[in-house]
């Protein structure tokens, strides 16, 4: 399975990015053969808004099925809805960290956003 | 003729100096429209008590997809600056809070998926208050974006008379869309430290916009050398200075105006229209 993570770098040791709007990186990974490639995010650091609209955006277009990220808010969480993309929420911690506490699912489905949007 | 009383501070005398300069120029028998522009908190009713006549809802034009004739070919969520709608791979999604509502989307679809349709943001009401006409504007509780709906009080507003546009408070686009099209700009400060922080801000801000303007100084009681200082410094005068004066705020307190309760300073008000109009147009010649 492909699932994107959000990320503060570009590598697998990388602080898992707690923003998903505003994440610098996305990490996209292969569940089965560990293999994972890595997507700027950055035009989306400054946006002024709809950031959340343009990662879940984003992230549909990378074929992944899941995505590991901190937060989510109301408008990514309908764009990612709508692309039939799950939603796992992570405490903290690495990139490898978060894919490996998915693998042993211990990370739970999220079926709403958890934070507020705050685009004004 | 249009004047805008705007200000850079919330609570700073705007409605006080816009209602009182329409009772005015009421009495000097102009044909006078007041334009409350203050849709998110308007307050012009509460002093002028006008008949209510017409009240209409207001809509902006936001993009509604037909699935059947989409082709997901992406243009619309491309030209898209607000990331209002978005092109998935199997389905559009649209969040109508975020349009603001240009059309580009339903123009550059080459499918003609997109049919525009209103989304109601909402309300203008038109009344009287004696011979004062009488446009406010009230936006939907919940809604973001007012601009459009100010636009809309400011179209029912006459070509003929004089018209006092109420602005509302601060220096972004709510403010801006109301004063741009005026003749003429009146800033209401108080003499503190906020007042002349907030004056400054607007006085910036409506820089690179060729409008006279002139000040307005609320609640004065002492000399202020350091809101003259800022004004001369950016070439604009000090046309007129209310008093901090007591009669003034109880009369306030009752939702009065001061010129129906302290009717002392009527000509306070006179004076200040004989600074204004030479330069908005010479509009009583």
């Amino acid at each position: 399975m492909r699932v994107a993570i959000t990320s503060q770098g570009q590598s697998l040791e990388s602080r898992l990015d707690r923003r998903f709007g505003r994440a610098a990186f996305f990490v996209v990974a292969n569940t089965k053969t560990d293999e994972f490639t890595v997507h700027d995010n950055t035009q989306n650091l400054n946006a002024a808004q709809g950031a959340g609209i343009q990662a879940g955006s984003n992230v549909a277009g990378l074929n992944v099925e899941a995505l590991i990220t901190g937060n989510v808010g109301p408008k990514a969480y309908a764009v990612l809805k709508a692309a039939g993309i799950r939603i796992y929420l992570a405490p903290g911690g690495t990139v490898a960290e978060s894919l490996q506490r998915f693998k042993d699912g211990l990370l739970e489905e999220r079926l709403s956003a958890n934070v507020d949007g705050h685009w004004i | 003729m249009k004047i805008a009383v705007a200000s850079g501070k919330g609570g700073t005398g705007k409605t006080t100096v816009a209602v009182n300069l329409s009772l005015f120029l009421v009495d000097a028998g102009l044909k006078v429209t007041y334009a409350d522009c203050d849709v998110e908190e308007p307050d012009g009713h509460l002093f002028l008590k006008p008949k209510s006549g017409l009240k209409r809802r207001v809509a902006v034009l936001v993009p509604q997809v037909n699935p059947e004739a989409c082709n997901l070919c992406g243009k619309c969520g491309a030209f898209c600056r607000y990331s209002a709608i978005v092109v998935l791979k199997e389905k559009v999604v649209t969040f109508p809070e975020l349009c603001h509502n240009c059309g580009v989307c339903a123009y550059v679809c080459s499918a003609q998926a997109i049919t525009e349709v209103n989304r109601y943001i909402g309300s203008v009401e038109r009344g009287s208050a004696g011979k004062l006409n009488f446009i406010s504007g009230c936006l939907d509780i919940g809604q973001a974006i007012s601009p459009p709906l100010i636009k809309d009080v400011l179209k029912e507003t006459p070509d003929s008379g004089v018209t006092i546009v109420d602005a509302p408070p601060g220096t972004s686009c709510p403010a801006m869309t109301a004063v741009s099209d005026c003749d003429y700009l009146l800033l209401v400060t108080e003499p503190t430290p906020f007042g002349r922080h907030d004056l400054e801000l607007m006085l910036q801000a409506v820089c690179s916009l060729s409008i006279p303007k002139g000040v307005v100084l609320n609640r004065v009681s002492s000399p202020d050398t350091a809101t003259e200082k800022l004004c001369s410094r950016y070439g604009v005068s000090i046309l007129s200075r209310i008093p901090e004066d007591r009669l003034i705020a109880e009369a306030y307190s009752k939702g009065l105006t001061v010129w129906e309760a302290v009717p002392g300073y009527r000509t306070l008000f006179a004076d200040l229209w004989s600074r204004i109009e030479p330069i908005a147009g010479g509009y009583m010649a």
